[in-house]
């Protein structure tokens, strides 16, 4: 660690307790790179004046790109120069983060030479984040990374980096091949990666269960969640096993099952599917007794965002099962046809789930050629404008 | 015979330069535009997508961020420090 540059006593403060501290990270770094003591002198006058000293730039890509590269420049620059420009360089992650300690190594020698050596693993979106450098270096950065494999991920309003929890890889729960689909997109949609084409961003992300370890259901326009047709597998003398063991069944399994459709004699365990709501919760707490069923494949559902410039939406349902061998197919024939609507209709800025909240999910389905399906309704409206008269009184 | 690749680069650019400090142009804009000039038989969004790509990498345009993506002729940073 290099000897400090500035006093920091707020940004010292973080540095206390037993949790990780992005500070006493970036000082670990003031050898590297003599950007990260500036980093910490702005940061600290951000900290006392209550407000950001970093002013968006303009830029957004390396040459012929539009996306993958977030400008950012001091309003500081005369007092803290090693960070008059701090961009940001998105790198699209391996599906699934992947990496072997090789690759690792490529990243963050490319970063040592070309930026700060500081990189967010990773970014809200899943991109790789190198954090920190001079518009010169951009496009040497993108040089050196696109001859060890690496492409930039997404910005603005392009498709961003598409998603993927780890899947058949590592999860026995996974209901289609996460990775092998998310993969299969990123590369079908290059061009809309790298080149803005959209009113505004547009992201993909591939669930292999109702668990949604990457959270599609709240963060993706595109969410694409595994899920079953038939019965939950299951086997009863592990279920028995859960029992003796202690697991009080009918109040940590059943009492917890949000359709109430489990029911627990003491003896055997019986489960109502078609009320089953997949869920995943009985699984999760008895994995050796129940596993997801064998009509495997999963549910697609669109308009989910974070509150950017408006508020989160959670996704809605637009195909309650899709089998696993249509997947593919199936999500770029409606995509195309979402991206036709949206491009026709959306106004700057405006994400998918905003366009539908505003056209109504009726106009917006009939224009993309669905029809409605109740699994489309998460809750039946309670006030039905049904109108009673006196004589219909049974 | 659909318009040639070429030729709606070059009206895009037109279009670019007439609007530039004056109206922020997404590539949706003159994907539209050019598609009311040409007619959607001679001139298809994949057309339009390649002549935006002619643009970008000839370096005639860039893209650019305010607050969402824009095609723009390229541009001093107005951010960047002198
Ligand atoms: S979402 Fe499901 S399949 Fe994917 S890693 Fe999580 S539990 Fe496993
Ligand atoms: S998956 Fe969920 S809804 Fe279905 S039976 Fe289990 S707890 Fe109930």
């Amino acid at each position: 660690m290099a000897d400090k540059k500035y006093e920091t006593p707020m940004l010292d403060e973080l540095e206390k307790g037993p949790w990780p501290s992005f500070v006493k990270e970036i000082k670990k770094s003031t050898d590297i790179s003599p950007a990260c003591q500036d980093l910490l002198g702005v940061l600290e006058v951000s900290y006392e004046d209550k407000k950001n000293h970093w002013k968006h730039g303009g830029i957004v890509g390396v040459m012929g790109y539009g996306g993958g590269i977030i400008g950012r420049y001091s309003d500081m620059p005369e007092q803290f120069p090693e960070v008059a420009h701090f961009h940001t360089i998105r790198v699209n992650m391996p599906t699934g983060w992947f990496y072997t300690s090789d690759a690792l190594r490529t990243l963050c020698d490319i970063w040592d030479r070309h930026g700060s050596g500081l990189t967010n693993m990773h970014g809200s979106t899943g991109d790789v984040i190198f954090l920190g450098t001079t518009t010169d270096e951009l496009e040497p950065t993108f040089k050196d990374l696109t001859a060890a494999g690496f492409d930039l991920g997404g910005s603005g309003s392009c498709v961003r980096t598409p998603s993927a929890c780890v899947g058949q890889a590592r999860c026995e729960w996974a209901c289609y091949d996460t990775l092998a689909a998310c993969n299969d997109i990123t590369q079908t949609y290059q061009d809309e990666l790298h080149r803005p084409a959209f009113p505004y961003k547009f992201k993909f992300k591939f669930s292999g269960c109702p668990n949604d370890c990457v959270a599609s259901i709240a963060r993706s326009d595109l969410a694409i969640i595994g899920t079953w047709k038939d019965e939950i597998q299951q086997d009863d003398a592990a279920v028995a096993e859960y029992a003796a063991s202690g697991l009080d069944i009918q109040k940590d399994v059943c009492g917890h099952c949000p359709s109430k459709c489990m029911e627990w004699d003491g003896q055997k365990l019986r489960i109502s599917n078609r009320e089953c709501v997949h869920c995943m919760h009985c699984i999760n707490v008895m994995p050796k007794a129940l596993r997801p069923g064998k009509e495997k494949g999963a549910a697609i559902l669109i308009g989910a965002k974070a509150p950017i410039v408006q508020g989160a939406l959670l996704a809605s349902v637009l195909i309650p099962f899709v089998p696993a061998e249509e997947l593919l197919d199936t999500i770029k024939e409606l995509t195309s046809r979402i991206w036709d609507f949206w491009g026709e209709y959306g106004k700057n800025r405006e994400r998918i789930g905003e366009l539908i909240q505003r056209v109504g999910m009726a106009n917006f389905l009939d224009a993309i050629g669905l029809d409605p399906v109740p699994e489309m309704v998460s809750a039946p409206r309670d006030n039905p404008y049904v109108y009673f008269k006196a004589e219909d009184k049974i | 015979m659909s318009v040639p690749v070429e030729t709606i680069a070059e009206e895009m650019f037109k279009m670019v330069t007439e609007y530039q400090g004056k109206k922020n142009l997404k590539a949706l804009d003159l994907t539209k535009a050019m598609i009311a000039k040409y007619g959607d038989a001679e001139c298809s969004k994949d057309d339009c997508k390649h002549a935006i790509r002619q643009l970008m990498d000839s370096g005639r345009c860039v893209y650019s961020y305010f607050g969402g993506s824009f095609i723009t002729l390229p541009h001093k940073e107005g951010a960047a420090p002198e």
